[in-house]
């Protein structure tokens, strides 16, 4: 999935995966701040967003 | 190639009159130039319609499934390389039954892009369409002209790695070679090579013309979900709008629901109205899945599809 969306043009980056325990708090932590970092580097999405008073 | 069609004839109307089967599924001839039609024949009358052309683009394992249960027992089918590995994948996913299909295999010659034809005749009507030898006669109002069929072969026959049936009960002809020798790896996934930002406006370009008709998911048969993710309402996971976010996801969806299930048998492309190259998609993932787990789709009927089991070198680069 995160191979074909990134095909298609969606930033690296913007996709994150992870596997946490509910035990493993350190590591959670860690990746909420990797991944708002990293999406925060990109700055605000520009595709995939469906803007209402274009559509309706 | 009429005698392809012939033995298909002969041996459709012989298992048909021996009530070996109750159907036979195979092409007729369109009434338009180039759209040969799947075909139902349920009498050893109704057989002698039955054709083999280079215009049989749709996909017969379609039609093997989404029947009613009990309506039809047997069936013949008429199968070439990539419709015979569908239905492989359709016997592992269990939506069909081995013994309840008799496969009349042959060998494929290579599909013709009605729309390559279309495009050497700009703003002329094409008339008729024959085959000669490995050329194509052309014929409309004031012209006639023969053009090599490799010219104008659909994409994905070019890279077809499996022209011969995987599974056969009976061979419809001699066994050809078993590919057309393009590279797949060569073509497969062209915009892998744009840079990352230059892909989205590639992507939107091509679906940009997309009607939302879902022609491409009706001729797949991996598509046999009986409501599909588009036109379920409650909840709604996909808008069915024509904006840009709403064909984005439909297509990348549709598209993805095939990983590790495609053939690359073109139906969809070929159904497309629009001629939108929806195999810019699926040949993305074909490529994945061969790459990652060395695996292609209805080859083999004792291998187990990737995508259903865990194994623990699974690849996995993508999980933090």
């Amino acid at each position: 999935m995160k191979s074909l969306l990134e095909y298609v043009g969606i930033e690296p980056g913007r996709l994150h995966f992870s596997w946490i325990s509910s035990a493993e708090a350190t590591k959670f932590q860690e990746t909420v701040v990797e991944v708002t970092e990293s999406v925060k580097a990109l700055g605000p999405a520009k595709h995939m967003i469906k803007d209402i008073r274009k559509v309706a | 190639m009429e005698a392809v069609a012939q033995k298909i004839r002969e041996t459709a109307a012989k298992l048909l009159s021996e009530g070996k089967v109750d159907c036979v599924i195979g092409y007729a001839q369109g009434t338009v130039p180039m759209r040969d039609y799947p075909y139902f024949a349920y009498t050893p009358e109704e057989a002698q319609n039955l054709t083999w052309s280079p215009f049989c683009c749709n996909n017969l394992a379609n039609f093997l499934i989404r029947r009613p249960k009990g309506e039809i027992g047997k069936v013949a089918i008429v199968a070439q390389g990539c419709v015979s590995r569908s239905i492989v994948g359709l016997i592992k996913e269990n939506q069909i039954a081995r013994e309840d299909v008799y496969i009349l295999g042959v060998p494929s010659p290579g599909m013709v892009d009605r729309r390559k034809v279309q495009d050497r005749f700009p703003l002329k009507t094409i008339t008729e369409v024959t085959v000669d030898g490995e050329d194509l006669v052309v014929k409309g109002k004031d012209f006639e002209e023969r053009i090599p069929q490799k010219e104008v072969r659909r994409d994905n026959c070019y890279t077809c790695v499996q022209r011969n049936p995987v599974i056969v009960d009976e061979m419809m002809g001699e066994e050809g070679p078993s590919d057309w020798g393009g590279n797949i790896d060569a073509v497969a996934a062209p915009w892998e090579k744009l840079e990352p930002g230059e892909r989205w406006e590639a992507f939107i370009d091509e679906v940009d013309s997309c009607i939302r008709c879902y022609a491409c998911r009706d001729a797949c048969p991996l598509c046999y979900c009986h409501v599909c993710f588009v036109d379920e309402a409650m909840p709604q996971w996909c808008g069915k709008t024509q904006d840009e976010a709403d064909v984005a996801t439909f297509h990348i969806l549709r598209a993805f629901h095939c990983a590790g299930r495609c053939t690359d048998c073109g139906a969809c492309e070929s159904a497309c109205p629009q001629g939108i190259k929806v195999r810019r998609f699926t040949s993305k993932i074909e490529k994945d899945i061969r790459e990652l787990y060395d695996y292609s789709p209805g080859m083999d009927l004792e291998a187990t599809p990737p995508l259903s089991v865990y194994r623990p070198n699974d690849p996995q680069e993508f999980i933090k």
